[in-house]
């Protein structure tokens, strides 16, 4: 049954809009009921939420929910809104997908969203003393002076019900007792790998709950969007997740492309898979880089620096940049190949291939590696999807999401490769992932690297780019799972409203879960191995 | 065992002659405390200039094995003046006190942990003739003294009043103490095997052949369990635990700076040498040249290269292995490294201290 046909057999009263994505426009009276029958559907059940976007839309404020189906990987996305600007209600559903629960802070945060039934309504990326609620459009951008006191940090939650005559009731959750002992990690910390504070609660080294704490990066990335041009927007990308920076800008791109119906050539599609999948690459021997340093080996770390050193020459030739690409361009890329590109990228395949033994030598099959991964922070398969923790970290725990095979771009439809899964869940598991999705990028790049064919490496395009009206998005995998660009257009020649899926997001989100009962040692390696970069947390 | 070769390079004439004439133009009290506190102060000076040179071979160590060059600005070719330049950084800094901290423990805890590092450390057989504290129950002594660090170490993690350096000190308090039981048991076998306590005696008992093959099968094994355990002493990786940088920061010395942290630094270094010499004074026979039984001739050309030569090839030797196996394991976890050492490491020492009396009542010992 058509998926459409399915929403209207549960609430009649729902209306569709087709500019850009099918968007299921739902009455707030019944979302809530529409959710639980999507969630609980008997044949196809929506159990992943990609992704909860707060919108403000002028009258009204309210959210775009995106749902897809791990089954069948049918995707669908839902509108609800409220027009109460000064308590906007909306029920939570956050104990449907557990993702929904800091998603929801995250527009709570923005937006001023009360979701009913969220038991955990604090702030996520701004300070607790934060007057207004900055990506409404009437925000008041003089509100927040810059504020030189310290954050008092806030141990108990506040959570709303709803009275029975409607009024909003304030109840208050025991994030930490006074008697815990909470030990702070970071933002300045050396494990946490960027600027993100966890506060632990600890039974003698047990660990009893970690509660991240978000924002110490956040640079309000989408807002800004808001008053840049298309253009503009692209150079922010690269600075969310900092080791995809080209899978990210790729979706930005595409997403634009698709919305303004520009057509790019293939040479250009043949070069951002290849880039992509260098990235790829790049970031997974960055990741072994700083799993083996944060278990205290030393060595191996240098090993994975040494090869990635080739990667980023190769990357520096074309590109110019190292860390950051700035590659991608709506219509293409920045500029074509560098002549000795073909050559440096096979024979650094060939090297790769060659070297990789020693990694598995010096730490995969030490001892003290197995005792310390083996059956340590385990999520199951529910649990990753449940969390929407995408990317390696879901297929450590068996779940099939990779983007590249359920929903390819690029020229990803034209190769083959294999998907990585495994079924332990462990941190052992989701090491072996990126470990064995290395040698698969070797695999898809061997396939494309002759066959790049001639043409132009990037399509002209106006000067200023307009994108007609309309809800747009468009997922990649990067290295560490799901990114969506969500792009609402009102047609000007800036985005209405830019959001970014942060693949990172629920991974941190997972951390509480999968670190409880384990010591703090284990809190690090269980961190280091589901992989987390914090800008693309904050955004 | 033709040992008058030995004696060649022994110290002890030397000594003896500047105690007589000291004594000849003084009174023997004042006589024997000058030459205490000339010792004190060689003994001090050695520790620095080892442990700069400690420093600066991990440095280099560590290089290699990570496919790097290490240090190779600062003095030159090689680096040399790296280390004594960091020195004398770590000497220009401000000790800083921290508001909240128990300032009488704060600063009393580096020097418990130095004062213990450098009584095991002046115990250390160096040559004939040449060991500052020689007593018949040295090897007892030694076991004792480096009991005292562990306190120092607990001193600070608590006196910084920090929730990181406390646990990293009962992190360090527990395995050090779980790991000194293995050490004194291997200890007593090899105390066993050289029927007596004395630093001297031992050493001078493996004059017909080191401990590590008069011992065989049990002395082979009783060293690995020796480095094991010494290499969870030093708080050295594997087992830097205590000081794990990716979880605790720096453990239990996060607080301080300056010289304070000089010396913590410093007696870390200096007990990666102790252990060493200690091993190698157990299972290697110290200063003693290689001997083999019956081979006089090659005996004798062993005897022409002097015993300081020897024993500090020895140490650099284990020292050596210590960094290789630092630098190539990941860390445990503090549940494993009890759990290795209570289940595992204690009845393995239990056993063989037990197969070594019964070799040695059999006469299987050589």
């Amino acid at each position: 049954m058509d998926i459409k046909d399915k929403i209207l057999k549960i609430v009649p009263e729902v209306t569709f809009t087709e500019q850009g994505d099918t968007v299921a426009v739902v009455p707030l009276a019944s979302f809530r009921k529409l959710a639980e029958a999507l969630r609980h559907d008997p044949e196809d059940a929506m159990d992943f939420m990609r992704d909860i976007v707060g919108m403000d839309w002028g009258e009204t404020l309210g959210a775009l929910y995106y749902l897809e189906s791990t089954t069948s990987n049918r995707r669908i996305t839902l509108r609800t809104e409220t027009d109460n600007r000064e308590n906007p209600v909306i029920p939570s559903v956050c104990d449907l997908w557990a993702t929904a629960q800091i998603k929801e802070r995250e527009a709570h945060d923005f937006f001023g969203i009360i979701f009913t039934g969220n038991p955990d309504l604090r702030r996520l990326f701004l300070r607790e003393d934060w007057v207004g609620y900055p990506f409404r459009k009437d925000y008041d951008m003089k509100s927040n002076p810059l504020n030189m006191t310290n954050e008092e940090d806030d141990d108990v939650a506040p959570t709303y019900e709803l009275g029975s005559k409607g009024e909003l009731i304030c109840g208050k959750n025991v994030v930490f007792a006074p008697e815990e002992f909470v030990i702070n990690m970071g933002p300045q910390h050396p494990s946490t790998h960027g600027a993100l504070r966890m506060r632990i609660s600890l039974d003698g080294e047990t660990v009893k709950r970690v509660d991240p704490v978000c924002g110490y990066i956040h640079r309000g990335i989408e807002k800004m969007n808001e008053s840049l041009t298309y253009p503009q927007t692209l150079a922010l990308t690269d600075r969310l997740d900092y080791l995809s920076a080209h899978q990210s800008r790729h979706a930005l791109c595409m997403c634009i492309e698709k919305a303004a119906g520009i057509e790019i050539s293939e040479r250009a599609k043949y070069i951002r898979t290849i880039m992509d999948e260098l990235q790829r690459i790049d970031s997974h021997l960055l990741y072994f880089s700083c799993l083996v340093l944060d278990m205290g080996g030393f060595t191996p770390f240098f090993y994975g620096f040494r090869e990635r050193e080739m990667v980023l020459d190769i990357f520096e030739e074309t590109t110019g940049g190292r860390l950051i690409q700035n590659y991608n361009m709506i219509g293409g890329v920045q500029a074509d190949l560098h002549p000795d590109f073909q050559k440096k990228v096979k024979a650094f395949i060939k090297h790769m291939r060659g070297i990789v033994h020693e990694y598995h030598e010096i730490f995969t099959g030490n001892v003290i590696v197995t005792s310390r991964m083996k059956g340590v922070g385990v999520l199951s398969r529910e649990d990753v999807i449940s969390y929407g923790a995408t990317g390696g970290t879901g297929r450590a725990s068996g779940w099939s999401n990779d983007v590249r095979k359920h929903h390819p771009y690029g020229v990803y439809d034209k190769v083959e490769f294999k998907e990585i899964l495994r079924t332990e869940g462990d941190s052992f598991a989701r090491y072996m992932v990126r470990m064995d999705e290395i040698m698969e990028s070797l695999h898809i790049i061997e396939q494309l690297i002759d066959n790049i064919p001639e043409g132009e490496y990037r399509v002209k395009t106006k000067p200023i780019i307009r994108v007609p009206e309309g809800i747009y998005s468009q997922s990649v995998e990067t290295s560490r799972g799901e990114f969506d660009v969500i792009l609402e257009s009102h047609g000007d020649k800036s985005p209405y409203r830019l959001h970014y899926r942060s693949a990172c997001l629920p991974l941190v989100h997972t951390l509480d879960k999968a670190c409880r009962g384990w010591k703090i040692a284990d809190l690090i390696v269980i961190g280091a191995s589901i992989d987390l970069v914090i800008p693309d947390i904050d955004r | 065992m033709n040992n008058s070769f030995l004696d060649y390079y022994s110290l002890q004439p030397v000594t003896s002659w500047i105690h007589d004439a000291l004594c000849s133009v003084m009174p023997e009290a004042l006589a024997i405390f000058l030459e205490c506190v000339v010792i004190g102060v060689v003994l001090v000076a050695l520790y620095a200039v080892l442990a700069i040179i400690l420093i600066y071979m991990e440095r280099k160590v560590c290089a290699a094995f990570q496919c790097r060059i290490g240090p190779n600005r600062v003095g030159g070719k090689g680096g040399l003046m790296q280390v004594p330049a960091d020195v004398l950084k770590i000497l220009t800094k401000e000790i800083i006190r921290l508001k909240n901290s128990d300032h009488l423990l704060y600063d009393l805890a580096p020097y418990l942990v130095i004062l213990a590092s450098i009584l095991t450390f002046s115990c250390l057989p160096w040559n004939k003739g040449a060991q500052v504290l020689d007593m018949n129950i040295g090897i007892l002594f030694v076991l004792a003294a480096s009991s005292i660090g562990v306190v120092g170490i607990l001193l600070a993690g608590w006196a910084s009043n920090n929730k990181y350096t406390m646990i990293g000190a009962v992190r360090s308090g527990a395995m050090i103490i779980s790991y000194e039981l293995s050490m004194g048991i291997i200890v007593l076998a090899m105390v066993v095997l050289s029927e007596t306590t004395s630093l001297s005696g031992i050493v001078e008992g493996q004059a017909n052949g080191w401990n590590i093959f008069k011992g065989h099968i049990a002395a082979i094994l009783a060293f690995v369990v020796f480095l094991i355990a010494g290499n969870a002493e030093a708080n050295r990786g594997p087992f830097d635990l205590a000081e794990a940088e990716q979880e605790l920061l720096a453990g239990y010395h996060t607080e301080y700076s300056g010289l304070h942290f000089g010396f913590f630094y410093l007696a870390e270094y200096l007990n990666l040498f102790i252990t060493a010499g200690f091993a190698s004074t157990l299972f290697l026979g110290g200063w003693m040249p290689l001997h083999v039984a019956g081979l006089d001739a090659f005996n004798n050309v062993m005897d022409y290269i002097p015993g300081f030569v020897w024993f500090f090839g020895k140490t650099f030797f284990v020292v050596w292995l210590l960094m290789w196996i630092k630098w190539t394991f990941v860390r445990l976890r503090i549940d494993q490294v009890l759990t290795f050492e209570w289940k595992y490491l204690m009845p393995t020492s239990l056993l063989l201290l037990v197969l070594m009396v019964v070799l040695k009542v059999s006469g299987l010992v050589f």
